[in-house]
């Protein structure tokens, strides 16, 4: 964890309100593993006064990149920087995904983008595919419009099977990453069972833990919630997790990453 | 006359009742965990003192989320003194801030003044260098309606009874959402207090104008930041005014200017909180930022303008 001053490389639009950074940040890229998120202090100014999360999207060499959607005031001004400014950034932050230590029991994995989901399940994905090249991965990818499709390609370069659904159906499947999930299972052959990873809306989420649930399949999902600290001090993001009765977890500490069995939604 | 140039570097040491800090900057109680969350980003040591999470008997969950929300130059909070209680804090959390030479001040809260005793007892028997009775978290039920900080009685009760059981210093920690601060800053005197600490956050809400919803799961939270600076200054000011005991002062100080504002209406310390949050290097730089400034002015000892504040004559 570190908080450094970084460069920015490039910055560009890569869809409607969605963009690409890439960011000079040695020590960042050194650290960060898939699931983990850097805070963003996107200007000087008090308005907004805090910083804003994004997960790293990938890490080439000393450079990381971030994808993200412009959703307000922070995002509008990240959207705005121009290459070579300097951003004050806090990372790598946060428990990311677990990778399966043992791969002998698992042959599959299956990564659900619902949006800018994608952002974090693309380093997971070139991470496995360089960790664990035996796996076979299938990335469901899912978008409100063929537009707004990110990382296709991305998935298919390191070698994983992918599906597209689109909400509107212009491209794909017509509906959410979690339905078309839920169409392709049980996996054929005589497999094990896959091991799930989801980043998406909320909505998605909580269905992720309906099917994880009905199919008895592991599942972790990348919890997103409006952070303050960013570093488990504050107690301001927290999420509730099933205890003796329940208690609470840090999205940015203990999380991004949960068990989805351990969330208790609303 | 040929000025001497300054090669002597400013004193930025203060006493603060009995505690002797290396510089007046604090980390404000709530902002910064436990001290661990912090420690790989910066030198602990380097602070002035820390104030820890505020600790209370019996573990506390917490309110339920949505807990924190940004309004303009500000953030609302309604944490509600989640904590891992006292045995947890003395058990897990206390070893790691023993490492650390930095003075540590624990926040305690109770619901009764015999609770607000007996966590005083407890911590009496460890290597802390003083207790901050925090009096005002607007984020808890209280049986009266009213927080201990809005009653002077209650403040009378508290702070003179935990006064009998520890010979540590005690801060009080007073609310703004009160009328007359000043009055109650001398209560605290009164009752044995050695050091006031100002302001906790003011009551506040925010709501969604599409969905006619509080923003907050608990609907009002207690808010921070830049935005209440002007009114801290000025209750700081005021208590400086009303009482001899030294005031640790905060609100919304997010650089050294900042933080000098505080010390030249008032307060002999001064404590970082929102700022934290936003980067963690502030209280450095506050830091820094201080000597800079002393050596600029010709400031040898940062207690020489401690209320210096300039007033037109009358």
């Amino acid at each position: 964890m570190v908080e450094i001053e970084a460069k920015i490389l490039l910055n560009e639009k890569v869809g409607p309100e969605r963009y690409k950074m890439i960011l000079s940040a040695p020590e960042i890229a050194r650290q960060a593993k898939p699931g983990q998120f850097v805070h963003v202090r996107v200007g000087e100014g008090y308005n907004p006064l805090l910083r804003r999360p994004f997960s790293v999207h990938r890490v080439k060499g000393q450079k990381i990149e971030i994808l993200y959607k412009v959703v307000g005031k922070g995002t509008d001004i990240l959207s705005r920087k121009k290459n070579g400014e300097f951003l004050d950034i806090l990372g790598p932050l946060g428990s990311g995904y677990r990778s399966p230590s043992d791969t002998s029991k698992i042959s599959d994995v299956i990564l659900v983008a619902g949006g800018i989901g994608v952002a974090s399940l693309l380093f997971l994905a070139e991470s496995l595919s360089v960790t664990s090249p035996e796996l076979s991965i299938l990335a469901i990818i899912g978008a409100k419009d063929k537009d707004e499709l990110l990382c296709e390609g991305d998935f298919k370069k390191v070698g994983c099977q992918v599906k597209v659904a689109t909400e509107n159906g212009t491209e794909g499947y017509r509906g959410l990453a979690s339905d078309l999930l839920q169409k392709c299972l049980p996996l054929s052959g005589n497999r094990g069972k896959p091991l799930v990873f989801a980043c998406g809306p909320l909505g998605m989420l909580k269905r992720m833990g309906e099917i994880s649930k009905k199919h008895h399949l592991p599942c972790q999902v990348s919890l997103e919630e409006h952070l303050a600290c960013g570093v488990g001090a504050c107690l301001g993001c927290v999420v509730k997790v099933k205890g003796s009765n329940y208690t609470y977890k840090r999205v940015c500490r203990d999380g991004p990453v949960f068990d989805v069995c351990e969330l208790v939604w609303k | 006359m040929m000025r001497k140039p300054k090669r002597e570097l400013p004193s930025l040491a203060i006493h603060l009742a009995g505690i002797f800090l290396r510089n007046p900057v604090m980390v404000a109680s709530g902002t910064f965990g436990y001290g661990e969350e912090y420690a790989e980003l910066l030198d602990l040591n380097r602070l002035g003192a820390i104030v820890t999470k505020t600790i209370t008997l019996k573990p506390r969950l917490g309110n339920e989320p949505p807990r924190i929300v940004e309004t303009a130059s500000g953030i609302l909070n309604s944490i509600g003194l989640q904590n891992v209680g006292l045995n947890g804090f003395v058990r897990d959390k206390l070893a790691f801030l023993k490492k650390y030479s930095v003075p540590l001040i624990v926040s305690i809260a109770g619901e009764t003044s015999e609770e607000y005793v007996q966590l005083a007892k407890r911590l009496g028997g460890e290597e802390i260098e003083g207790l901050e009775l925090n009096l005002s978290c607007p984020n808890i039920k209280y049986k009266r309606g009213l927080m201990f900080a809005q009653d002077p009685q209650a403040i009378h009760r508290v702070v003179s009874r935990v006064r009998k059981v520890t010979r540590l210093p005690l801060i009080v920690k007073l609310s703004p959402n009160v009328t007359d601060i000043a009055s109650l800053a001398k209560v605290c005197e009164e009752s044995g207090a050695n050091v006031v600490s100002l302001i906790n956050t003011f009551t506040a809400m925010a709501v969604d104008g599409e969905s006619r919803r509080p923003i907050l799961r608990e609907i009002a939270g207690g808010l921070s930041g830049p935005a209440i600076k002007p009114i801290a200054l000025r209750m700081v000011y005021e208590v400086h005014k009303a009482v001899k005991i030294p005031i640790i002062g905060m609100g919304g100080i997010m650089t050294a200017s900042d933080a000098l504002e505080f010390i030249i209406v008032g307060a002999r310390a001064v404590a970082i909180g929102t700022g934290n949050f936003v980067d963690p290097r502030i209280p450095i730089k506050v830091i820094d930022g201080i000597s800079e400034y002393m050596i600029k002015h010709g400031i040898r000892n940062i207690e020489s303008i401690v209320g210096n504040l300039r007033c037109r004559e009358s």
